[in-house]
């Protein structure tokens, strides 16, 4: 794609979001030519991102900038395959969100949309710098500015609850990360004289197994986006925030950046091999196996569909975290597998959650009885998602699945193969039912809810139908062609 | 040429000096706002000058009037305070153009070149502080600089800032008796007022008179301790700093303090460092409890404070408490944290309190419930108070990141993890006030008084916006910040005994 060198492929992805924000403001009377900003600094974005990929695949390791702000302390990026793929996940549903989002914002009449694609494009800009940070220091700066860039998405609706969400939002968020993380990091740099992320990790023989297993709780918690029970309790709350925003940010960019950090850190600070060979990581295979199933049976007693999405979401992230424990290379593969799976495949249940409130103002599950025949895309690209939830093929779930049970039976732990198992069955339980009601059960009568105009609806929006139908085709597709993100997710974990 | 730059040391002094007692015969305020902007201007030039010298050259020494020390007064410049004297001179001269209409606003016409003046021997009597090497010459600009204090707070609107002056002048009072006392204690025993000198005798007097030289460090922290508003002895600054006019408020929080705690480090390393075992007196001990209850009992009152000064106020106790730790810790990264937020935190809470300034002066309170929607009416100013909040915070890329990092590493390095611990805890709580204002001024619905505000002549922005930008840039930059306050450190600790 773009023929440029690929340290200034960086510095545009580094810079395109901020030009974006900065130009968005200046159509605020506009709103046509603002989207039209926003559409075109997000088509950049991908293509810039795009354009790196071919470097990276052919083992390159381009970097850009090294700032040193105090000594050991650097401001720099490094693509490695691992941020390549978050960021190729990210800018392009980026994309999509941008399209949906014009669709959802004018559908609803949200108030201050200027604002909101601001803080959007900011938010993009701190994933790339998350995505392509090359230490430790780069990754935080850009995490607590994801933190304060979302804060006030999810505050948007400025209501009580809305704002009571945002303080909750940011006490976890910022407090984990100051209280846990910035900790962890000083230490980390107290025992290794570094912080850059190194293949093989950087504390082989630096510290004790004790002392590693409580860098990495300090590490687990620490990184709040992660959402390890009992820190889960800021992403439903969140939940209060336009649909767009719960579907790139909290099940893409933000959580995934949470993620992104947790298998960074196993797979570049630690070390498998040193966390395996000391025995530090096993408690972690515990806490993220407690809270798959807990949060699944949450997802399950919820009526609200966002609700379930925002706890199937908590359950969906501790797969990664689980995939990470396992500590074998091949289970890895399935964790950077299962970013990118779980991407597409809940930004289209809650593209279709957002579609099914524009079209029909509904939000509770008991409410969709028969909505599948008036919104039939929607539902579709719904049950498509769904599949993919439960991880059976043809969808993209599948795949990173299979590699955690593959990596699991390799090293002989049952006890994530009995997790894994076991919460494919919650997920069938918390999804199939609302694929059935929409699809098998009869709409109430009219009489029965009292008949008014807004329930006499079809499909949602143009804007938002193409982004949900493309999100879903991408579900599948990931499936019948898994080489992109497989190559990347074996170039990170060496085999 | 030659002859200037051989005065230059005394010259810091005598130029804020002169120009006060002119800028007391004026009449007119604005002339008079003139005259002191242009005063304020000179120090930076010349504190620049003396700290290229001193970074190239090494210490100055400068004989008042040609009398050697220790018959005369010295001034000696090293490189802590040639980078105190920066601070404060830069500090002044980018508040300086925001001065006139804040002050014009708050203050009566005939009252303002007062007020000037005022001003000006403050400033004076600050760098006097900060360039003095005789301990009884220190004595005297701290009561110059707390006198023309108490007359700068009476002048707020309110009436309560006369209250709060004569709170302050009793405690100021006390305080520099307490200074004083010990002073004259260390001259009882070592018969010198010049610090270098008495450093070099102290050791030997120390073994004579081991109580009186314990006893003379005693009153001086103490003394001192009042004037830097060490808890739990900052009772008098939070009204001080709430009813003070705008413009002193912001001058006070970025320099007296911070010269306050130059003139710790000065006695605390310079002299009884020199002379004796630092680690062994109850210095570290003492610091420790009250920074850490300062960070933490401090912040928490800012939490629960209605009138945005006093809750910038009170978040100032709670931020010198940061700047005490690192002195307690004693360690290089320790003492970088301290000294490098001592500088971080003068432009942060410039910054903070220029911003309340633009509020008061366009919507005439700074009470949080009647600021409902402010940041959209104000949305400039607002947007630098919650910058300059981020790096209260110590959010990363912030130079208030800065500050705490090297206090983190400090602790670890002294092997205090539960500090370590604490100082992250407490930094929290900023997040609690800080938040705090941003959900009323954004996410309220505009309210009354602040319906028909809008940001602030470009004269008052432009300073507020420089301060607000510093105080992110020295988040990424630090060469100036922490990299000589590491060196300075360095040679802190490469004096002790």
């Amino acid at each position: 794609m773009l023929a440029l060198a690929p340290d200034t492929l960086i510095m545009a992805a580094l810079t395109i979001p901020i030009i974006g924000a900065l130009l968005i403001p200046l159509f605020h009377n506009a709103p046509n030519a603002r989207e039209s900003v926003t559409l075109i600094t997000a088509g950049a974005l991908a293509l810039t991102v795009w354009s790196l990929l071919p470097h990276v695949l052919a083992g390159a390791r381009p970097a850009a900038i090294d700032l040193a702000v105090v000594p050991g302390l650097n401001i720099a990026f490094q693509v490695e395959p691992l941020g390549m793929l978050f960021a190729l996940v990210a800018a392009t549903l980026w994309l999509v969100t941008s399209v949906y989002s014009i669709g959802y914002m004018r559908g609803n009449d949200e108030p201050r949309q200027t604002s909101f694609y601001v803080c959007f494009a900011i938010a993009l800009w701190a994933t790339m710098g998350i995505a392509f940070a090359k230490n430790l220091f780069t990754l935080f700066i850009f995490y607590e500015i994801l933190t304060l860039s979302t804060y006030p998405l999810v505050a948007h609706k400025a209501n009580a609850e809305a704002i009571r969400a945002g303080r909750i939002y940011l006490l976890i968020l910022i407090g984990t990360s100051m209280v846990l993380l910035l900790p962890a990091i000083a230490w980390t740099w107290v025992l290794s004289g570094t912080l850059d992320f190194i293949p093989g990790g950087i504390l082989k023989d630096k510290a004790t197994p004790f002392a590693l297993c409580a860098l990495l709780a300090l590490f687990a918690f620490g990184i709040g986006k992660a959402a390890l029970m009992p820190l889960h309790f800021w992403l439903p709350a969140a939940m209060v925030a336009p649909t767009p925003v719960s579907a790139l940010l909290h099940a893409v960019a933000v959580v995934k950046a949470g993620v992104f950090t947790i298998l960074k850190v196993i797979v570049y600070t630690f070390g498998i091999e040193t966390l395996a060979y000391a025995g530090s990581g096993g408690w972690l295979v515990y806490a993220a196996g407690f809270t798959i199933i807990a949060a699944s049976l949450v997802a399950l007693r919820k009526d609200n569909l966002k609700a379930r999405l925002a706890y199937s979401t908590v359950s969906q992230l501790s797969y990664v975290i689980l995939a990470a424990a396992i500590l074998a290379p091949i289970s890895a593969v399935g964790a950077a597998m299962h970013i990118a799976a779980h991407a597409v495949s809940k930004i289209t249940l809650f593209f279709a959650a957002g579609s099914i409130y524009t079209a029909a103002h509904k939000t509770e599950i008991s409410e969709l009885a028969g909505i599948g025949r008036r919104m039939p895309w929607t539902m579709g690209a719904f049950t498509i998602g769904a599949i993919s939830m439960i991880g059976l093929p043809p969808t993209a779930g599948f795949l990173g699945k299979w590699f955690m049970l593959s990596g699991a039976m390799q090293t002989g732990q049952w006890l994530p193969i009995a997790i894994i198992v076991a919460s494919t069955l919650l997920n069938a339980a918390y999804f199939l039912p609302i694929v059935y009601t929409a699809f098998f059960e009869r709409e109430p009568a009219a009489h029965a809810v009292g008949a008014d105009a807004a329930r006499d609806h079809g499909e949602a929006p143009l804007p938002i139908v193409i982004a949900l139908t493309f999100t879903a085709a991408a579900t599948v597709g990931l499936f019948l062609f898994p080489e992109v993100p497989l190559a990347l997710a074996k170039l990170m974990a060496g085999v | 040429m030659s002859a200037i730059t051989a005065q230059l040391p005394g010259l810091q002094v005598v130029v804020p000096l002169l120009g006060a007692i002119i800028a007391a015969f004026m009449r007119r305020g604005t002339l008079a706002w003139a005259w002191a902007t242009l005063i304020t201007a000179f120090t930076p030039i010349i504190a620049f000058a003396l700290l290229f010298q001193v970074w190239s050259n090494g210490p100055i020494s400068y004989h008042m009037g040609g009398w050697p020390p220790p018959i005369g007064i010295e001034y000696r410049v090293d490189l802590l305070n040639a980078f105190v004297l920066v601070l404060v001179s830069l500090v002044s001269t980018i508040m300086m153009p925001y001065a006139r209409r804040s002050v014009a606003h708050e203050i009566d016409g005939d009252k303002q070149a007062w007020f000037y003046a005022m001003y000006l021997l403050c400033l004076a009597g600050l760098l006097g502080i900060a360039i003095t090497g005789d301990a009884f010459n220190a004595f005297v600009f701290l009561e110059i600089s707390s006198l023309s204090t108490y007359v700068m707070i009476a002048m707020g609107r309110d009436r309560r800032a006369l209250v709060a002056s004569y709170q302050y002048l009793i405690l100021g009072t006390i305080g520099a008796t307490f200074y004083v006392i010990g002073v004259g204690l260390l001259y009882l025993v070592t018969g010198s007022l010049n610090f270098a000198d008495i450093a070099a005798r102290l050791g030997e007097a120390s073994a004579a008179f081991p109580r009186p030289v314990l006893a003379g460090l005693a009153f001086l922290f103490v003394g001192i301790s009042l004037k830097l508003a060490l808890f739990p002895l900052h009772l008098w600054l939070p009204n001080a700093y709430a009813y003070a006019p705008s413009f002193a408020t912001a001058f006070l929080a970025a320099t007296a303090t911070k010269v306050a705690v130059y003139l710790f480090l000065r006695i605390a390393f310079s002299i009884y460092g020199v002379a004796l075992d630092l680690k062994a007196l109850p210095v570290s001990t003492v610091l420790y409890p009250l920074s850490i209850a300062a960070m933490f009992i401090a912040s928490i009152l800012a939490v629960y404070e209605q009138n945005l000064k006093r809750m910038l106020a009170y978040s100032s106790v709670a931020q010198i408490g940061y700047i005490t730790l690192g002195i307690a810790l004693m360690n290089q990264a320790g003492l970088t944290g301290g000294i490098v937020h001592l500088f971080n935190h003068a432009l942060i809470k410039g910054a903070l309190f220029l911003a309340l300034g633009a509020v008061m002066y366009r919507a005439g309170t700074v009470k949080l419930d009647d600021l409902g929607g402010i940041g959209r009416t104000m949305p400039l100013t607002f947007a630098a108070f919650v910058l300059a909040g981020m790096s209260l915070m110590g959010v990363p890329g912030t130079a208030g990141f800065i500050s705490k990092y090297y206090l983190i590493v400090g602790a670890l390095d002294a092997g205090k993890w539960p500090v370590a611990f604490l100082i992250v805890a407490s930094s929290l709580i900023a997040l609690l006030y800080i938040g705090r204002a941003v959900e009323v001024a954004y996410f309220r619905p505009v309210s009354k008084a602040v319906a028909h505000a809008k940001d602030p002549p470009l004269m008052m922005l432009v300073p507020m916006l420089a301060l607000t930008f510093a105080s992110v840039y020295f988040g990424i930059d630090t060469e100036l910040s922490a990299g000589v306050a590491s060196r300075i450190a360095e040679l802190l600790i490469g004096g002790l005994k």
